[in-house]
């Protein structure tokens, strides 16, 4: 095996290791919701994308709706949408079942490894070996951290409440921290989020806040491209929301 | 909430997940990259994150509490702030829940 493939095998496997340590997160957190062993297990072996999974709990745990919390874990499912696109060409999955299955393992670690790979062969080695690592990792920690979070006394649940904030704050970081593309739009736009969120608290059923959170994105402003400039109409251009009439006609 | 309820949260969302995978795999790449898409998309992460954020730390019902989880919170950041790894930060965490816990019980 040559030294690449070696050094993108030890790569993918280093990373499925120390994202396994979120399963065991994400299976307490789900135990903390509410969710039974299975549930938790089931979420982790097929919708496989941290974020959302962590979102349907963390809604679900907070007296949520099932609405509500299939609303928010969606919200977060559309970046692995564009994920796809950017790796389509590369993992070029030729028939329908090999798309079907590499299409389960599209998520950010995968991406990330993949798209940084030196070379295309490599780039589906990275992604094929992050992917069941990860895969394999997070499945077994989650059920790890569901059971060993189940049947905790009065402290440790104090513990386990405190933990589940603490695990969404480390998925919020690495976007917020310097270095990460427009790293002060993102910190902006969570702000944001945060304060719409506990405004809406006491007036909206429980979870609503969270989706109706994504108004925040507004902060963001328009995309800074030439097509957007030809599209965009007057004003304060913070509004995305308000845009798909502008963005339907630049395509047509 | 019943378990039938919790059942179908669990697997229309899961199902919801896998197509929005199978989309980006499947569908014509001018279909998604459009900037406006892409934009929202780039930040919807951090505002629904942080709203998650808020509403575990700091709310109980329709209610904003202050509590334990609001002081994990801030020895989380603290912990992130410093690097400190994900393990770690989520022990500290965890560990200041339990001691406000204690202290204040």
């Amino acid at each position: 095996m040559s030294a690449a493939r070696t050094a993108t095998l030890r790569d993918a496997v280093g990373l499925g290791l120390a994202v396994g340590l979120y399963g065991v997160a994400f299976g307490a957190a789900a135990d903390a919701a509410g969710l039974d062993v299975w549930q938790a297990l089931v979420l982790s072996a097929l919708m496989f994308t941290g974020a959302s999974q962590f979102a349907l709990v963390g809604v679900l745990g907070a007296g949520g709706s099932g609405l509500a919390a299939i609303g928010s874990a969606l919200l977060l499912g559309t970046r692995n949408t564009v994920y796809g696109v950017r790796l389509a060409p590369l993992l070029a999955p030729r028939g329908v079942l090999r798309r079907v299955g590499a299409a389960h393992w599209v998520i950010d670690e995968t991406t990330a490894m993949a798209v940084a790979a030196p070379d295309r062969e490599l780039g589906r080695l990275a992604f094929w070996a992050t992917g069941a690592t990860i895969y394999l990792g997070w499945n077994l920690t989650t059920v790890l951290g569901a059971l060993g979070a189940s049947g905790l006394g009065g402290t440790a649940q104090a513990a386990l409440d405190a933990v589940v904030p603490a695990a969404f704050l480390a998925l919020l970081w690495p976007r917020l921290r310097r270095g990460f593309p427009e790293a002060a739009v993102q910190r902006r736009v969570a702000l944001g989020g945060a304060v719409v969120a506990l405004l809406l608290t006491p007036v909206v059923p429980a979870g609503v806040q969270v989706v109706a959170a994504v108004v925040a994105v507004a902060l963001a402003g328009r995309p800074r491209t030439e097509a957007d400039e030809l599209a965009s109409s007057p004003g304060d251009g913070a509004a995305p929301r308000t845009r798909p009439t502008s963005a339907r006609e630049e395509d047509s | 909430m019943s378990s039938g309820t919790l059942w179908t949260a669990v697997l229309v969302a899961a199902v919801g997940c896998y197509l929005l995978k199978l989309a980006g795999l499947s569908v014509p790449a001018a279909w998604v990259e459009r900037p406006w898409v892409t934009r929202v998309v780039e930040f919807v992460p951090a505002a629904l994150l942080a709203a998650l954020v808020a509403v575990q730390a700091a709310t109980s019902g329709p209610a904003l509490v202050v509590d334990g989880r609001l002081a994990g919170l801030a020895v989380a950041a603290l912990a992130l702030a410093l690097r400190a790894p994900f393990i770690v930060v989520l022990a500290l965490a965890g560990a200041t829940g339990a001691l406000v816990h204690v202290l204040a019980g």
